[in-house]
């Protein structure tokens, strides 16, 4: 089974890395993600990149980010290219197929993006270290790596949930983009809403009371939660994967 | 008794309200070439993905290899290989990673993918282009890649859906003398798939004619023949006179006759002499080119059973 798992991984990787049939095209957009991820952004932010633990919202969002742009290529673009007959038709188990499909994705969102993170603080040592080394603070390594994994995970999980279904990489890409709006909005509207919510607290109030909150709990629950619904959609995965209801006509 | 690679009894699949496949009772022996005969939309390639496990049959049940399609469908495809309606090539990759993919899928040891991605890839004159990403190589090309794709594991049957659709006259050519070395080679079962009659003709030993669903006949080319018809003869000249014609649709040894454009073609019972048949035409006042005897094609014989059953 891991060695089935690791068959697929190892196509879609080299599948990614070939864009468009060429190798070197492939790899030109990989630079630029990291050039961008791990040289434009951290130049621009300066110390705060390494500092701040705003630094966390990146490690959230970009693995989903990239997950997300591979992933909707996943069922739909081999159903698309006409390549998932002959998958099917071969004595590659189902979960290997689908498992082998959602470690493809996270290990690339997440490959780059810690990939990114160590050029950023390579970046940031050179251009503001002043002879002084500075490194993120443990907790942001251990929650980014954390809640990196779980959202690459989710938005890999859902990406195949929704590619299992779509006739299209356009088809699945949309609804992708629908879901992650939904999943960068939501929490924000609900806590505008909560604010207003609650009886004679004014924003500040309210902001003063989010700064005072145990982040390291908040982590530890965002980590859970997500690891849940990683969990929830892996399994709805597994139940949809069925090979006689994957070649649509 | 012939061991049999596929058994079915009353296969059936429906799509809304669509039979595709009717009450199809077939068998196939193992180590031949079966040639499944029928126009587009026939419901052949809905029977290989039946067979293949891909979908569930909506009644009956079908056998491969022994394995039953349904419960045992992960067995089936361990012991087969498919070219379906599609190349499934991966055209980002080389011919060499597309190899190299399906050779991990079907757990073959690094040494065995190597020597024989080689080994099919010399074979088909791809190995000199075998870093060349495939989504730029002709349709001929890919399919033969496929061939090879097919062959990587040394299956026991291979479904081979219209391999040679598609391709131009010389590609397909080059394609059927390829696939009939190498089934030759290589000693496997072969349903094949098509409606190139002529390629049946070349490749199968034994052949089914399927329509709208439906198994209409079955058995060597040569049974297929005597069904539907005895040996004949063509005759080639001008003056074939009204006469002439009912003089020898009254003889006892023809049982049919057909005039067109200064061709004669005669259905005979059993095997006749034509020395008598070819002087009577002379003493007629007919004049004669070429006399030979022949045996209907496969394409005729396809053609009188879809008639029939129209």
């Amino acid at each position: 089974m891991i060695a089935d798992i690791w068959t697929i991984v190892w196509k879609d990787w080299k599948e990614s890395f070939a864009a468009q049939g060429s190798r070197r095209g492939g790899l030109m957009r990989l630079l630029i993600l990291v050039f961008v991820f791990g040289v434009f952004l951290p130049l621009q932010s300066g110390r705060a990149w390494v500092e701040s633990p705003v630094v966390l919202i990146y490690w959230m969002w970009v693995p989903g980010f990239l997950v997300t742009g591979l992933v909707a290529d996943a069922i739909a673009g081999e159903r698309e290219r006409h390549t998932l007959e002959t998958l099917l038709a071969s004595r590659m188990p189902d979960r290997a197929i689908l498992f082998g499909k959602v470690l493809a994705a996270v290990g690339y969102g997440l490959g780059l993006t810690v990939v990114s993170l160590f050029l950023g603080l390579v970046t940031v040592n050179v251009a503001y270290g002043r002879s002084e080394l500075l490194l993120y603070p443990p907790l942001t390594v251990a929650g980014g790596i954390g809640l990196g994994l779980l959202t690459a995970g989710l938005a890999a999980s859902a990406g195949v949930l929704v590619s299992l279904r779509a006739a299209t990489v356009r088809q699945a890409a949309q609804t992708l983009s629908i879901a992650t709006m939904l999943v960068l909005f939501v929490p924000i509207l609900a806590l505008q809403a909560l604010q207003k919510a609650l009886p004679g607290v004014s924003a500040i109030e309210f902001t003063a009371f989010l700064e005072t909150m145990n982040w390291a709990w908040v982590l530890l629950g965002a980590m859970g939660a997500l690891a849940l619904i990683d969990g929830i959609l892996l399994v709805a995965g597994m139940a949809r994967f069925k090979r006689a209801r994957l070649i649509l006509d | 008794m012939a061991e049999m690679a596929i058994r079915t009894e009353a296969l059936t699949r429906d799509f809304a309200g669509v039979r595709a496949v009717d009450s199809l009772s077939l068998e196939v022996p193992a180590g031949i070439v079966f040639g499944f005969l029928g126009p587009n939309g026939s419901g052949k390639t809905t029977t290989i993905r039946l067979l293949l496990g891909l979908l569930e049959p909506t009644r009956g049940r079908a056998a491969v290899l022994g394995f039953d399609s349904q419960t045992e469908a992960a067995q089936i495809r361990e012991r087969c290989g498919a070219l379906l309606e599609h190349p499934g090539l991966y055209e980002r990759l080389s011919a060499e990673d597309n190899l190299e993919f399906y050779g991990r899928v079907w757990r073959l040891s690094p040494d065995e993918r190597r020597a024989r991605s080689r080994e099919l890839l010399t074979h088909l004159g791809l190995w000199e282009r075998r870093r060349e990403a495939v989504g730029t190589w002709s349709r001929g090309m890919k399919q033969k890649l496929a061939v090879a794709r097919t062959l990587l594991h040394r299956p026991s049957l291979i479904f081979l859906d219209e391999p040679t659709a598609g391709l131009d006259p010389v590609a397909a050519a080059a394609l059927r003398e390829d696939l009939y070395e190498l089934v030759a080679r290589e000693g496997v079962t072969v349903f094949l798939t098509t409606h190139n009659l002529a390629e049946a003709e070349k490749l199968c030993a034994q052949v089914g004619v399927i329509r709208q669903g439906r198994l209409l006949a079955v058995g060597s080319p040569n049974d297929l023949r005597a069904r539907t018809g005895g040996p004949r003869a063509e005759v080639v000249g001008r003056g074939f006179s009204p006469a002439v014609l009912a003089e020898l649709r009254a003889r006892p040894e023809v049982a049919n006759v057909e005039a067109q454009d200064g061709h004669l073609s005669l259905e005979l019972r059993g095997p006749v002499d034509l020395a008598p048949l070819t002087r009577l035409l002379i003493a007629s006042g007919a004049e004669i080119e070429e006399v030979r005897k022949g045996k209907a094609s496969l394409e005729e014989v396809f053609l009188t059973l879809v008639e029939e059953d129209q």
